[in-house]
Protein backbone atom coordinates (compact mmCIF):
# COMPACT_ATOMS: atom_id res chain seq x y z
CA UNK A 1 0.00 0.00 0.00
CA UNK A 2 1.46 3.22 -1.09
CA UNK A 3 0.07 7.13 -1.15
CA UNK A 4 -0.77 7.90 -4.70
CA UNK A 5 2.10 10.27 -5.82
CA UNK A 6 -0.54 12.89 -7.06
CA UNK A 7 -2.96 13.38 -4.21
CA UNK A 8 -2.94 16.21 -2.47
CA UNK A 9 -1.42 16.55 0.90
CA UNK A 10 -3.35 19.19 2.99
CA UNK A 11 -0.57 21.47 3.09
CA UNK A 12 0.72 24.78 1.97
CA UNK A 13 3.09 24.87 -0.67
CA UNK A 14 6.79 24.43 1.29
CA UNK A 15 8.78 26.91 2.00
CA UNK A 16 11.97 26.03 -0.79
CA UNK A 17 10.80 26.07 -4.34
CA UNK A 18 12.14 22.29 -5.49
CA UNK A 19 15.91 22.79 -7.38
CA UNK A 20 15.42 22.62 -11.36
CA UNK A 21 16.10 19.18 -12.85
CA UNK A 22 19.80 19.69 -13.50
CA UNK A 23 20.92 20.67 -10.25
CA UNK A 24 22.15 17.77 -7.73
CA UNK A 25 19.00 17.54 -5.10
CA UNK A 26 20.00 19.74 -2.28
CA UNK A 27 19.66 18.11 1.31
CA UNK A 28 16.03 20.10 2.78
CA UNK A 29 16.61 22.42 5.77
CA UNK A 30 16.09 21.35 8.98
CA UNK A 31 11.98 22.00 10.22
CA UNK A 32 11.70 24.86 12.50
CA UNK A 33 9.53 24.66 15.61
CA UNK A 34 6.55 26.98 17.10
CA UNK A 35 6.93 27.25 20.94
CA UNK A 36 4.52 24.89 21.29
CA UNK A 37 6.04 22.13 19.61
CA UNK A 38 6.76 20.30 22.65
CA UNK A 39 3.36 20.57 23.76
CA UNK A 40 2.23 19.10 20.72
CA UNK A 41 4.81 15.78 20.92
CA UNK A 42 3.77 15.62 24.57
CA UNK A 43 0.09 15.68 24.07
CA UNK A 44 0.41 12.96 21.26
CA UNK A 45 0.55 15.14 18.46
CA UNK A 46 1.73 13.18 14.64
CA UNK A 47 4.11 15.78 13.35
CA UNK A 48 4.53 16.21 10.02
CA UNK A 49 6.30 18.78 7.46
CA UNK A 50 4.31 21.63 7.10
CA UNK A 51 6.07 24.98 4.82
CA UNK A 52 9.29 24.63 6.74
CA UNK A 53 7.80 23.83 10.18
CA UNK A 54 7.52 20.70 11.66
CA UNK A 55 3.48 20.96 12.45
CA UNK A 56 0.82 18.12 14.34
CA UNK A 57 -1.25 16.78 11.23
CA UNK A 58 -3.54 15.31 14.09
CA UNK A 59 -3.36 13.75 17.75
CA UNK A 60 -4.79 10.47 19.07
CA UNK A 61 -8.65 11.02 18.49
CA UNK A 62 -7.95 11.61 14.58
CA UNK A 63 -8.92 13.84 12.24
CA UNK A 64 -12.62 13.12 12.00
CA UNK A 65 -13.79 13.32 15.78
CA UNK A 66 -11.10 16.62 16.08
CA UNK A 67 -13.21 18.45 13.30
CA UNK A 68 -16.62 17.86 15.06
CA UNK A 69 -15.06 18.63 18.13
CA UNK A 70 -14.47 21.85 16.89
CA UNK A 71 -18.11 22.10 15.58
CA UNK A 72 -19.85 20.88 18.69
CA UNK A 73 -17.39 22.77 21.35
CA UNK A 74 -14.01 24.12 20.98
CA UNK A 75 -10.69 23.88 19.74
CA UNK A 76 -7.07 24.93 20.10
CA UNK A 77 -4.99 25.51 17.03
CA UNK A 78 -1.51 26.25 16.88
CA UNK A 79 -0.52 28.66 13.85
CA UNK A 80 2.39 30.41 15.70
CA UNK A 81 4.05 29.40 11.67
CA UNK A 82 2.37 32.10 10.13
CA UNK A 83 4.08 35.08 9.89
CA UNK A 84 3.16 37.90 12.12
CA UNK A 85 4.77 41.59 11.71
CA UNK A 86 4.00 45.47 11.99
CA UNK A 87 4.11 48.19 9.59
CA UNK A 88 4.42 51.45 11.32
CA UNK A 89 4.42 55.29 10.39
CA UNK A 90 3.70 58.62 11.45
CA UNK A 91 -0.35 58.04 11.35
CA UNK A 92 -2.72 55.80 10.46
CA UNK A 93 -3.27 57.77 6.98
CA UNK A 94 0.58 57.34 6.39
CA UNK A 95 0.50 53.51 6.52
CA UNK A 96 -2.67 52.88 5.28
CA UNK A 97 -2.04 54.39 2.22
CA UNK A 98 1.40 52.44 1.75
CA UNK A 99 -0.29 48.92 2.11
CA UNK A 100 -2.82 49.43 -0.51
CA UNK A 101 -0.26 50.19 -3.22
CA UNK A 102 0.24 46.42 -2.52
CA UNK A 103 -3.37 45.53 -1.35
CA UNK A 104 -6.75 46.12 -3.41
CA UNK A 105 -8.60 45.77 0.17
CA UNK A 106 -9.70 49.99 1.85
CA UNK A 107 -7.27 50.44 4.61
CA UNK A 108 -7.29 53.57 4.82
CA UNK A 109 -10.74 53.69 5.81
CA UNK A 110 -10.53 50.61 8.33
CA UNK A 111 -11.82 51.64 12.11
CA UNK A 112 -9.50 51.47 14.82
CA UNK A 113 -9.84 47.81 16.50
CA UNK A 114 -11.15 46.49 12.60
CA UNK A 115 -9.51 43.87 10.90
CA UNK A 116 -9.82 43.11 7.34
CA UNK A 117 -9.32 40.32 4.64
CA UNK A 118 -7.13 41.09 1.90
CA UNK A 119 -4.74 39.72 -0.79
CA UNK A 120 -0.78 40.75 -2.06
CA UNK A 121 -1.89 41.15 -6.10
CA UNK A 122 1.19 41.05 -8.35
CA UNK A 123 0.97 43.20 -11.56
CA UNK A 124 -0.94 40.96 -13.02
CA UNK A 125 -3.10 40.68 -10.51
CA UNK A 126 -2.61 37.43 -9.80
CA UNK A 127 -2.52 36.96 -5.94
CA UNK A 128 1.07 36.75 -3.97
CA UNK A 129 -0.56 35.78 -0.83
CA UNK A 130 -3.41 36.25 1.35
CA UNK A 131 -3.79 38.05 4.87
CA UNK A 132 -5.12 39.41 7.67
CA UNK A 133 -4.39 43.67 8.46
CA UNK A 134 -5.57 44.85 11.93
CA UNK A 135 -5.31 48.28 12.70
CA UNK A 136 -4.83 49.06 16.80
CA UNK A 137 -7.79 49.87 18.86
CA UNK A 138 -5.40 51.92 20.93
CA UNK A 139 -5.34 56.20 19.92
CA UNK A 140 -1.51 55.90 21.06
CA UNK A 141 -0.65 53.27 18.54
CA UNK A 142 -2.44 55.16 15.59
CA UNK A 143 -0.02 54.24 12.16
CA UNK A 144 0.59 50.97 13.50
CA UNK A 145 -1.33 48.13 11.24
CA UNK A 146 -0.62 44.49 12.43
CA UNK A 147 -0.39 41.78 9.27
CA UNK A 148 -0.57 38.11 9.51
CA UNK A 149 0.50 36.30 6.67
CA UNK A 150 1.28 32.58 5.09
CA UNK A 151 3.39 30.71 6.62
CA UNK A 152 5.01 29.25 3.15
CA UNK A 153 5.30 32.70 2.06
CA UNK A 154 6.41 35.08 4.97
CA UNK A 155 9.78 35.25 3.52
CA UNK A 156 8.59 36.19 0.36
CA UNK A 157 5.53 38.84 1.50
CA UNK A 158 8.35 40.51 4.33
CA UNK A 159 11.16 40.98 0.99
CA UNK A 160 8.18 42.33 -1.32
CA UNK A 161 6.91 44.66 1.99
CA UNK A 162 10.37 45.87 2.42
CA UNK A 163 11.32 46.59 -1.68
CA UNK A 164 7.84 48.76 -2.09
CA UNK A 165 7.43 50.32 1.36
CA UNK A 166 8.19 53.96 1.07
CA UNK A 167 10.89 55.49 3.60
CA UNK A 168 8.36 56.41 6.17
CA UNK A 169 6.97 53.36 6.90
CA UNK A 170 8.75 50.41 8.85
CA UNK A 171 7.97 46.74 8.55
CA UNK A 172 8.99 45.61 11.67
CA UNK A 173 8.67 40.88 12.09
CA UNK A 174 6.98 40.15 15.24
CA UNK A 175 9.19 36.74 14.92
CA UNK A 176 9.32 36.34 18.70
CA UNK A 177 5.21 36.01 18.48
CA UNK A 178 3.41 33.17 19.09
CA UNK A 179 -0.16 32.75 17.42
CA UNK A 180 -3.24 30.54 18.52
CA UNK A 181 -6.57 30.25 17.70
CA UNK A 182 -9.59 29.03 19.58
CA UNK A 183 -12.65 28.07 17.33
CA UNK A 184 -16.11 26.90 17.93
CA UNK A 185 -19.72 27.44 19.70
CA UNK A 186 -18.01 27.50 23.02
CA UNK A 187 -14.53 29.42 22.26
CA UNK A 188 -16.59 32.51 23.76
CA UNK A 189 -16.99 31.07 26.72
CA UNK A 190 -13.69 28.95 27.25
CA UNK A 191 -11.71 32.10 26.28
CA UNK A 192 -13.94 34.61 28.36
CA UNK A 193 -13.30 32.72 31.65
CA UNK A 194 -9.84 34.09 31.13
CA UNK A 195 -9.86 37.47 29.61
CA UNK A 196 -13.67 38.45 29.57
CA UNK A 197 -12.78 41.66 27.83
CA UNK A 198 -12.86 39.07 24.69
CA UNK A 199 -16.74 38.40 25.17
CA UNK A 200 -18.35 41.02 23.87
CA UNK A 201 -16.60 41.30 20.62
CA UNK A 202 -17.66 41.33 17.06
CA UNK A 203 -16.61 39.22 14.20
CA UNK A 204 -13.10 40.85 12.41
CA UNK A 205 -12.42 42.96 16.03
CA UNK A 206 -9.18 43.24 17.85
CA UNK A 207 -8.17 44.38 21.16
CA UNK A 208 -5.26 44.70 23.21
CA UNK A 209 -5.76 42.95 26.60
CA UNK A 210 -4.52 40.70 28.91
CA UNK A 211 -5.29 36.66 29.15
CA UNK A 212 -5.25 35.69 32.68
CA UNK A 213 -2.68 38.99 33.55
CA UNK A 214 -0.48 37.91 30.10
CA UNK A 215 -0.09 40.18 27.78
CA UNK A 216 -1.99 39.78 24.39
CA UNK A 217 -3.68 40.79 21.13
CA UNK A 218 -6.90 38.86 20.77
CA UNK A 219 -9.06 39.10 17.37
CA UNK A 220 -12.18 37.47 16.89
CA UNK A 221 -11.83 35.61 13.56
CA UNK A 222 -10.33 32.35 12.73
CA UNK A 223 -10.28 29.89 9.41
CA UNK A 224 -12.97 27.42 10.32
CA UNK A 225 -16.60 28.77 9.99
CA UNK A 226 -17.11 29.22 13.55
CA UNK A 227 -17.24 31.84 16.09
CA UNK A 228 -13.37 32.17 17.51
CA UNK A 229 -10.53 33.77 18.72
CA UNK A 230 -7.18 34.79 17.75
CA UNK A 231 -4.67 35.04 20.21
CA UNK A 232 -1.22 36.63 19.73
CA UNK A 233 1.39 36.57 22.60
CA UNK A 234 4.73 36.60 23.09
CA UNK A 235 6.36 33.00 22.32
CA UNK A 236 7.51 33.17 25.86
CA UNK A 237 3.62 33.19 27.33
CA UNK A 238 2.17 31.12 24.70
CA UNK A 239 2.76 27.99 26.57
CA UNK A 240 0.57 29.37 29.83
CA UNK A 241 -1.81 30.21 27.77
CA UNK A 242 -2.71 27.25 26.04
CA UNK A 243 -2.46 25.20 29.05
CA UNK A 244 -5.69 27.59 30.40
CA UNK A 245 -7.23 26.69 27.63
CA UNK A 246 -6.56 23.45 27.74
CA UNK A 247 -8.06 23.15 31.19
CA UNK A 248 -11.02 24.36 30.16
CA UNK A 249 -12.92 20.96 29.28
CA UNK A 250 -14.80 22.09 25.95
CA UNK A 251 -11.47 22.82 24.39
CA UNK A 252 -9.04 20.20 23.16
CA UNK A 253 -6.14 20.49 20.64
CA UNK A 254 -6.66 20.10 17.28
CA UNK A 255 -3.59 19.52 14.39
CA UNK A 256 -3.66 20.82 10.74
CA UNK A 257 -5.51 18.02 9.21
CA UNK A 258 -8.95 19.03 10.97
CA UNK A 259 -8.05 22.56 9.89
CA UNK A 260 -8.18 22.07 6.14
CA UNK A 261 -11.41 19.93 6.49
CA UNK A 262 -12.89 22.88 8.66
CA UNK A 263 -12.08 25.45 6.34
CA UNK A 264 -12.31 23.68 3.49
CA UNK A 265 -15.91 22.83 4.14
CA UNK A 266 -16.01 26.87 5.11
CA UNK A 267 -15.18 27.62 1.24
CA UNK A 268 -12.23 29.01 2.70
CA UNK A 269 -9.15 29.60 0.42
CA UNK A 270 -6.52 27.94 1.44
CA UNK A 271 -2.72 29.68 -0.74
CA UNK A 272 -1.12 27.84 -2.82
CA UNK A 273 -3.93 25.94 -3.61
CA UNK A 274 -7.23 27.51 -4.26
CA UNK A 275 -5.55 30.67 -4.61
CA UNK A 276 -1.87 31.79 -6.51
CA UNK A 277 -0.76 34.01 -8.47
CA UNK A 278 -2.22 33.01 -11.56
CA UNK A 279 -5.39 33.67 -9.92
CA UNK A 280 -6.87 36.87 -9.81
CA UNK A 281 -9.64 37.72 -6.57
CA UNK A 282 -12.34 37.94 -8.59
CA UNK A 283 -11.83 34.23 -10.46
CA UNK A 284 -11.32 33.63 -6.70
CA UNK A 285 -15.05 34.54 -5.78
CA UNK A 286 -13.10 37.57 -2.96
CA UNK A 287 -14.60 40.37 -4.87
CA UNK A 288 -16.48 41.35 -1.61
CA UNK A 289 -13.15 41.75 -0.53
CA UNK A 290 -12.08 44.91 -2.52
CA UNK A 291 -14.32 47.98 -0.92
CA UNK A 292 -15.74 50.66 -3.21
CA UNK A 293 -13.46 52.86 -3.14
CA UNK A 294 -10.45 50.65 -4.68
CA UNK A 295 -12.72 49.38 -7.44
CA UNK A 296 -13.08 52.56 -8.76
CA UNK A 297 -10.28 54.10 -8.21
CA UNK A 298 -7.78 51.22 -8.40
CA UNK A 299 -4.11 52.09 -7.51
CA UNK A 300 -2.99 48.67 -6.60
CA UNK A 301 -1.08 45.41 -8.65
CA UNK A 302 -3.33 44.20 -11.40
CA UNK A 303 -6.15 46.80 -10.98
CA UNK A 304 -6.51 47.02 -15.08
CA UNK A 305 -6.95 43.06 -14.67
CA UNK A 306 -9.22 43.32 -11.48
CA UNK A 307 -11.17 46.11 -12.52
CA UNK A 308 -11.74 44.34 -15.97
CA UNK A 309 -13.12 41.32 -14.35
CA UNK A 310 -15.20 42.87 -12.15
CA UNK A 311 -16.92 45.10 -15.03
CA UNK A 312 -17.24 41.59 -16.98
CA UNK A 313 -17.26 38.93 -15.13
CA UNK A 314 -13.76 37.00 -15.31
CA UNK A 315 -13.14 33.85 -17.54
CA UNK A 316 -13.51 31.62 -14.90
CA UNK A 317 -14.16 31.36 -10.84
CA UNK A 318 -13.87 29.32 -8.03
CA UNK A 319 -16.99 27.14 -7.05
CA UNK A 320 -17.91 24.37 -4.57
CA UNK A 321 -18.50 21.20 -6.12
CA UNK A 322 -20.08 18.12 -4.38
CA UNK A 323 -19.64 14.76 -5.58
CA UNK A 324 -22.21 12.38 -6.36
CA UNK A 325 -21.84 8.72 -4.13
CA UNK A 326 -18.94 8.79 -1.72
CA UNK A 327 -15.50 8.68 -3.54
CA UNK A 328 -13.40 11.47 -2.44
CA UNK A 329 -11.87 14.07 -5.79
CA UNK A 330 -8.21 15.84 -4.97
CA UNK A 331 -6.75 18.55 -5.71
CA UNK A 332 -5.95 18.81 -9.71
CA UNK A 333 -9.02 16.34 -10.62
CA UNK A 334 -10.27 17.84 -13.92
CA UNK A 335 -13.36 18.80 -14.08
CA UNK A 336 -15.74 18.17 -17.25
CA UNK A 337 -19.26 19.48 -18.25
CA UNK A 338 -21.72 16.88 -19.26
CA UNK A 339 -21.10 16.63 -22.86
CA UNK A 340 -17.44 16.05 -21.91
CA UNK A 341 -15.65 19.23 -22.42
CA UNK A 342 -12.62 19.83 -20.01
CA UNK A 343 -14.09 22.77 -17.91
CA UNK A 344 -11.98 23.19 -15.12
CA UNK A 345 -9.85 21.38 -12.34
CA UNK A 346 -10.19 21.12 -8.61
CA UNK A 347 -8.05 22.95 -6.31
CA UNK A 348 -9.02 21.36 -2.66
CA UNK A 349 -10.68 18.39 -2.65
CA UNK A 350 -11.22 16.06 0.18
CA UNK A 351 -14.00 14.31 3.20
CA UNK A 352 -15.92 16.90 5.00
CA UNK A 353 -16.51 15.01 8.21
CA UNK A 354 -19.63 17.99 8.96
CA UNK A 355 -21.27 17.54 5.36
CA UNK A 356 -20.24 13.48 6.04
CA UNK A 357 -19.17 13.37 2.29
CA UNK A 358 -16.81 14.55 -0.17
CA UNK A 359 -16.57 18.04 -1.12
CA UNK A 360 -14.39 20.18 -3.49
CA UNK A 361 -13.98 23.43 -4.60
CA UNK A 362 -12.48 24.42 -7.81
CA UNK A 363 -12.01 26.65 -10.85
CA UNK A 364 -14.46 26.18 -13.62
CA UNK A 365 -15.68 28.25 -16.71
CA UNK A 366 -17.85 31.28 -16.04
CA UNK A 367 -20.73 29.37 -18.13
CA UNK A 368 -20.38 26.40 -15.87
CA UNK A 369 -20.65 28.27 -12.12
CA UNK A 370 -24.80 28.16 -11.42
CA UNK A 371 -25.01 26.14 -8.30
CA UNK A 372 -26.84 23.15 -10.04
CA UNK A 373 -25.30 22.57 -12.85
CA UNK A 374 -24.34 19.02 -12.93
CA UNK A 375 -20.42 18.35 -14.07
CA UNK A 376 -18.27 15.38 -13.98
CA UNK A 377 -14.92 15.09 -11.84
CA UNK A 378 -12.55 12.66 -13.39
CA UNK A 379 -11.15 9.96 -10.57
CA UNK A 380 -9.01 7.12 -11.39
CA UNK A 381 -10.02 7.84 -15.15
CA UNK A 382 -13.70 7.47 -14.20
CA UNK A 383 -16.51 9.46 -14.79
CA UNK A 384 -17.86 10.92 -11.17
CA UNK A 385 -21.07 13.04 -11.32
CA UNK A 386 -20.96 16.04 -9.48
CA UNK A 387 -22.98 19.42 -8.92
CA UNK A 388 -21.55 22.45 -8.50
CA UNK A 389 -22.92 24.13 -5.30
CA UNK A 390 -23.28 27.63 -3.61
CA UNK A 391 -20.03 27.78 -1.09
CA UNK A 392 -19.92 27.40 2.19
CA UNK A 393 -20.76 23.58 2.37
CA UNK A 394 -21.24 24.57 6.30
CA UNK A 395 -22.75 27.56 7.31
CA UNK A 396 -20.88 30.23 8.67
CA UNK A 397 -21.57 30.71 12.49
CA UNK A 398 -19.84 34.37 13.17
CA UNK A 399 -21.00 36.72 15.68
CA UNK A 400 -21.61 39.87 13.96
CA UNK B 1 -4.01 -20.81 8.69
CA UNK B 2 -0.87 -18.90 7.35
CA UNK B 3 -1.24 -15.24 7.07
CA UNK B 4 1.85 -13.23 5.36
CA UNK B 5 2.94 -9.31 5.15
CA UNK B 6 3.78 -6.58 2.38
CA UNK B 7 6.46 -4.53 2.45
CA UNK B 8 3.74 -2.09 1.38
CA UNK B 9 1.71 -3.36 4.38
CA UNK B 10 -0.57 -6.02 3.20
CA UNK B 11 -1.81 -8.76 4.82
CA UNK B 12 -3.03 -12.31 3.09
CA UNK B 13 -4.64 -14.56 4.98
CA UNK B 14 -4.85 -18.36 3.33
CA UNK B 15 -7.52 -20.44 3.94
CA UNK B 16 -7.89 -23.59 1.79
CA UNK B 17 -7.21 -22.68 -1.57
CA UNK B 18 -8.57 -19.04 -1.22
CA UNK B 19 -6.91 -16.34 0.40
CA UNK B 20 -8.05 -12.92 2.42
CA UNK B 21 -6.50 -9.65 1.87
CA UNK B 22 -6.46 -6.20 4.00
CA UNK B 23 -4.13 -3.64 4.84
CA UNK B 24 -2.31 -3.90 8.56
CA UNK B 25 -3.06 -2.52 11.73
CA UNK B 26 0.50 -0.05 11.20
CA UNK B 27 -1.21 1.02 7.64
CA UNK B 28 -4.70 1.86 9.07
CA UNK B 29 -3.09 4.27 11.93
CA UNK B 30 -0.53 5.74 9.51
CA UNK B 31 -3.56 6.40 7.46
CA UNK B 32 -5.99 7.95 9.54
CA UNK B 33 -9.52 8.06 9.49
CA UNK B 34 -10.65 6.32 6.53
CA UNK B 35 -13.59 7.50 4.59
CA UNK B 36 -13.94 5.37 0.97
CA UNK B 37 -12.52 2.19 -0.18
CA UNK B 38 -12.79 0.99 -4.07
CA UNK B 39 -12.81 -2.71 -4.15
CA UNK B 40 -11.66 -4.29 -7.35
CA UNK B 41 -14.72 -6.52 -9.62
CA UNK B 42 -15.59 -10.11 -8.67
CA UNK B 43 -13.50 -12.01 -11.55
CA UNK B 44 -11.37 -9.80 -11.94
CA UNK B 45 -7.37 -11.53 -12.54
CA UNK B 46 -4.75 -9.56 -10.39
CA UNK B 47 -0.85 -10.07 -10.90
CA UNK B 48 1.04 -9.84 -7.50
CA UNK B 49 2.52 -6.59 -6.71
CA UNK B 50 -0.36 -4.92 -8.73
CA UNK B 51 -2.70 -2.12 -8.12
CA UNK B 52 -5.67 -3.98 -6.60
CA UNK B 53 -7.75 -1.29 -5.07
CA UNK B 54 -7.99 2.26 -3.56
CA UNK B 55 -8.10 3.20 0.13
CA UNK B 56 -8.32 7.04 1.31
CA UNK B 57 -8.51 8.91 3.97
CA UNK B 58 -9.71 12.44 5.03
CA UNK B 59 -6.07 13.26 3.65
CA UNK B 60 -5.23 11.25 0.48
CA UNK B 61 -5.95 8.30 -1.78
CA UNK B 62 -3.62 5.10 -1.44
CA UNK B 63 -3.46 2.50 -3.19
CA UNK B 64 -3.65 -1.40 -2.31
CA UNK B 65 -1.47 -3.66 -3.72
CA UNK B 66 -2.39 -7.67 -4.81
CA UNK B 67 0.67 -9.39 -2.29
CA UNK B 68 -0.59 -12.14 -4.86
CA UNK B 69 -1.65 -13.29 -8.25
CA UNK B 70 -5.13 -14.53 -8.34
CA UNK B 71 -8.76 -13.99 -8.91
CA UNK B 72 -10.81 -11.97 -6.79
CA UNK B 73 -13.64 -14.94 -5.57
CA UNK B 74 -15.30 -11.85 -3.39
CA UNK B 75 -14.99 -8.06 -1.81
CA UNK B 76 -16.24 -6.95 1.52
CA UNK B 77 -19.13 -5.02 0.67
CA UNK B 78 -19.38 -3.90 4.13
CA UNK B 79 -16.79 -1.77 4.01
CA UNK B 80 -19.08 0.56 1.57
CA UNK B 81 -21.05 2.38 3.81
CA UNK B 82 -18.37 1.88 7.15
CA UNK B 83 -14.95 2.22 5.67
CA UNK B 84 -13.92 3.28 9.52
CA UNK B 85 -14.07 -0.51 10.39
CA UNK B 86 -10.87 -0.95 8.83
CA UNK B 87 -9.74 1.67 11.34
CA UNK B 88 -11.17 -0.48 14.00
CA UNK B 89 -10.71 -3.87 13.06
CA UNK B 90 -7.52 -3.79 9.83
CA UNK B 91 -6.70 -7.44 10.34
CA UNK B 92 -10.77 -8.96 10.68
CA UNK B 93 -13.93 -7.07 10.05
CA UNK B 94 -11.80 -4.65 7.81
CA UNK B 95 -10.78 -7.26 4.87
CA UNK B 96 -10.76 -6.29 1.48
CA UNK B 97 -11.23 -9.01 -0.52
CA UNK B 98 -10.66 -12.17 -1.21
CA UNK B 99 -8.32 -13.55 -4.04
CA UNK B 100 -8.09 -17.48 -5.57
CA UNK B 101 -4.61 -17.84 -5.83
CA UNK B 102 -2.84 -18.99 -9.30
CA UNK B 103 0.26 -19.70 -7.91
CA UNK B 104 0.21 -20.42 -3.56
CA UNK B 105 4.10 -20.24 -3.66
CA UNK B 106 3.96 -16.86 -3.93
CA UNK B 107 3.34 -16.71 -0.16
CA UNK B 108 7.10 -17.57 0.49
CA UNK B 109 7.89 -14.54 -0.62
CA UNK B 110 6.58 -12.74 1.48
CA UNK B 111 6.92 -11.59 5.52
CA UNK B 112 6.02 -14.03 8.58
CA UNK B 113 4.49 -11.60 11.17
CA UNK B 114 7.50 -11.85 13.10
CA UNK B 115 9.50 -10.50 9.80
CA UNK B 116 6.84 -8.01 9.33
CA UNK B 117 7.37 -6.82 13.36
CA UNK B 118 10.93 -6.32 12.49
CA UNK B 119 10.27 -4.83 9.51
CA UNK B 120 8.42 -2.38 11.02
CA UNK B 121 10.93 -1.79 13.48
CA UNK B 122 13.30 -0.56 11.05
CA UNK B 123 10.81 2.07 9.73
CA UNK B 124 10.40 3.85 12.93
Amino acid sequence: MTQAPDTAEATEPQATAPPAADVPPVAPAPLLKTPLHSLHVARGGRMVPFAGYEMPVQYADGIIAEHNHVRAEAGLFDVSHMGQAFLVGADHETVARALETLVPADIVNLAPGRQRYTQFTNDEGGILDDLMVTRSADPAEDGVLFLVVNAATKEADYAHLSACLPSGVRLIRADHRALIAVQGPMARQAVGRHCPEAVPMTFMSAISTRFDGIDCHISRSGYTGEDGFEISCKATRVRAIAERLLSEPSVKLIGLGARDSLRLEAGLCLYGHDIDTTTSPIEAALAWSIQKRRRTEGGFPGAERIQRELAEQPARVRVGIKPEGRAPAREGTEIRSIAGEPIGKVTSGGFGPTVNGPICMGYVENGFAEPGTGVQLIVRGKELAASIVALPFVTHRYVR
Amino acid sequence: MTTRYTKDHEWIRLDGDVATIGITEHAQNALGDIVYVELPEIGRQVEQGGEAAVVESVKAASDVYAPASGEVVAVNDTLDGAPATINEDAEGKGWFFRLKLSSPGQLDTLMSEEQYKAFLKTLE
